[in-house]
């Protein structure tokens, strides 16, 4: 499973990295959505991967830590992904006016010279 | 009722934006009125902080931190807000500053777009709770709401450049965010703890392999604080996004690259001098200060414009507060305390007279007519309230530009005998007196460095000076009392600051002084925490 996970986060902010840093306003927001979903698979890993364990205290079982996942992480994540959402659709917004304005989807608002 | 004073700063602005988000943007006196009160509040709340900080007997609380419990969950467990001497300096600057944009921007670049009102409170909001809170993910949530009210600010009155250049800040800021997280959670990870007092336990019970993980995660955080900060090579958003954002919100960001250099500060002495992780320490931030201080300067040499030249002297002026946290020692944490107050007053005054006095320029006019038409804000007196938009002319318009400009540009050189002077003297002194404690050849690149930005920001002040005050064919701008009287303000304080350069100083070597012992910091967010394994 920690292969799996850590593949999946290592694909996800490469290609993001990778379209981040292209020039089209469409291409990096795309980028920006693949980092923060590595990230925030990021900070969910960091609570050590479990099966089975909820993080929730349940009176049934007890209240040894080890039987339960970490809290802590999984209130992160929930703020960062609330967060991140917000900020990305916010940005969205300013590439449909930057590009409304400047009459091209270029980061820079103007074509790049061609050789 | 006093312990509760801490909480104020970020309960006041979220309650007044969200009820002013809720008002109709038609009835703005009303909505101004509103927001006046509001800031006014954070000024007194500011202030009663500052005094509880500095003299004990007026102190709702024990011993000289102020720790705010909420919900009055303990402190590794619940969230904390800590005030110290340092937290309630940036408290009231930051009020102060607000304050007087917020009155600059009633004038008129309030109606320039929606909003204005609410975004500006969360970003006073956010401001606020970076320097409050005790806990490493509550500061990620205040950087990013004041970052996402600074988005809107920053586009506020619209128009292509302001987007380019707000397209440019948001991405990057947002970059800066993702990484950010990535460093919380991985600290998080290794030490088990966010609360900042903790963590410094924590470090040095860390073996050797958590110990490399946090210190990658650190040199991330390091990489955040340091984009904040508007450190180079990670600045280049910076010129830009505050030269096309509008007169007032460019003031208020005058305080929003401190946020990033107080930051580094509080990290950088809870993680103590000897163990801390690269960012954070002595040369490394000592060299990136150096290098920020000379691509400021080219810059300012460079610039054209004077809306570009105020933005790499804030360049210039994080460069140099990060190379005094840097230097060897701590005897120039006072003087550089005193030097942000002197560069966030001054560069704040600058943004706004800077539009006050380029007021008249066909590009900038053409443009501004556009945005104002398209939110129904008439340039020529209004009927309806003929004294809010008609201008009243000063006499002496020209002759108060004149002597603001040459104030600013004293504060923000370092020239007698205003405040910025008093800082430059009071950092070169710590400089010269640091050998053979610190190396000779740090003291000396920071000696050279501090006087060579100096020059620098004269010789392009005074050339852009020149073309714009000793033009004949220009007009002589409409100045009005709203506008003119908080840069006016500001430069006060400067002056004051001056002045009062004995008391203020004793003050920021005590701030200084608490910051440098991080065990009184410990042990207040802790008690009797230490000792124990």
């Amino acid at each position: 499973m920690e292969i799996v996970f850590s593949l999946a986060i290592g694909v996800m902010a490469g290609s993001g990295i990778y379209l981040l840093l292209r020039p089209r306003t469409f291409q990096v927001i795309m980028g920006l959505s693949l980092l923060s979903y590595a990230v925030n698979l990021f900070i969910f890993g960091m609570g050590r991967l479990r099966t089975g364990a909820t993080p929730v205290i349940d009176a049934t079982r007890g209240a040894d830590p080890a039987l339960y996942a970490d809290p802590v992480p999984q209130a992160l994540v929930l703020t960062a992904i609330v967060i991140g959402f917000a900020v990305t659709a916010l940005l969205l917004v300013v590439l449909l006016a930057a590009r409304g304005l400047s009459g091209t989807d270029h980061v820079d608002g103007r074509e790049a010279e061609r050789e | 009722m006093t312990q509760h004073l801490p909480l104020l700063p970020i309960l006041l602005p979220l309650l007044a934006g969200a009820l002013l988000l809720f008002s109709s943007e038609a009835r703005h006196g009303r909505r101004a009125l509103f927001a006046l009160l509001a800031t006014l509040a954070q000024v007194v709340v500011a202030l009663a902080l500052f005094a509880a900080t500095h003299a004990p007997s007026f102190s709702p609380w024990p011993g000289e931190i102020g720790v705010y419990a909420l919900g009055d969950w303990a402190a590794p467990f619940g969230i904390v807000l800590v005030v110290d001497r340092l937290t309630a300096l940036m408290l009231t600057l930051t009020a102060t500053l607000g304050l007087a944009a917020l009155i600059y921007a009633l004038a008129r670049w309030e109606r320039a777009g929606s909003h204005f009102l609410p975004l500006f409170q969360f970003l006073l909001m956010g401001l606020n709770g970076a320097f409050l809170t005790g806990d490493l993910f509550n500061l990620f949530v205040f950087f990013e709401v004041l970052l996402a009210a600074s988005y809107g600010l920053a586009l506020h009155g619209s128009g292509a450049p302001r987007v380019k250049a707000g397209l440019h800040y948001i991405a990057v800021n947002l970059v800066a965010s993702l990484v950010f997280l990535i460093a919380a959670a991985l600290i998080y990870g290794v030490a088990g703890t966010l609360n900042m007092a903790e963590l410094a336990l924590r470090l040095p019970q860390l073996d050797a392999d958590a110990r490399a993980l946090f210190e990658i995660g650190a040199l991330l955080l390091g990489i955040v604080f340091l984009v904040k900060a508007g450190a180079w090579p990670l600045n280049f958003w910076l010129p830009a996004t505050y030269a096309t954002a509008t007169a007032p919100v460019a003031g208020i960001f005058a305080i929003l690259t401190k946020v990033g250099v107080y930051a580094l500060l509080r990290f950088s002495i809870l993680f103590g001098q000897d163990v801390a992780p690269a960012p954070f320490k002595g040369d490394w931030l000592f060299y990136c200060g150096l290098a920020t201080i000379a691509v400021g300067t080219l810059g300012v040499l460079a610039a054209q414009k004077l809306d570009r030249l105020a933005g790499f002297l804030v360049v210039i002026s994080s460069g140099t507060l990060l190379a005094a946290f840097g230097f060897t020692g701590t005897t120039l944490t006072g003087p550089a305390l005193y030097y942000l107050a002197s560069s966030v007053l001054g560069s704040g005054a600058f943004f706004m007279l800077i539009e006050l006095a380029e007021r008249n320029r066909a590009a900038t006019a053409d443009f501004l007519a556009i945005s104002f038409d398209a939110f129904g804000v008439q340039a020529q007196a209004d009927s309806e309230h003929p004294d809010e938009t008609a201008g009243v002319v000063i006499p002496a318009a020209m002759a108060f530009l004149g002597l603001a400009f040459f104030s600013c540009a004293v504060v923000l050189t370092g020239l007698p005998p205003l405040s910025g002077f008093v800082a430059k003297f009071a950092l070169l002194k710590a400089v010269i007196a640091a050998p053979p404690a610190a190396p000779t050849l740090h003291a000396g690149l920071l000696f050279a460095a501090l006087l060579l930005s100096g020059l620098a920001g004269l010789i392009a002040l005074s050339r852009l000076g020149i073309r714009v005050f000793w033009d004949s064919e220009r007009p002589t701008p409409r100045l009005q009392w709203l506008e003119a009287g908080p840069v006016a303000a500001l430069i006060l304080l400067c002056i004051l600051l001056a002045f009062g350069a004995g008391p203020a100083m004793h003050y920021f070597d005590a701030a200084a002084g608490s910051l440098h012992d991080p065990a009184t910091y410990i042990d207040a967010v802790l008690p009797g925490s230490r000792g124990m394994p």
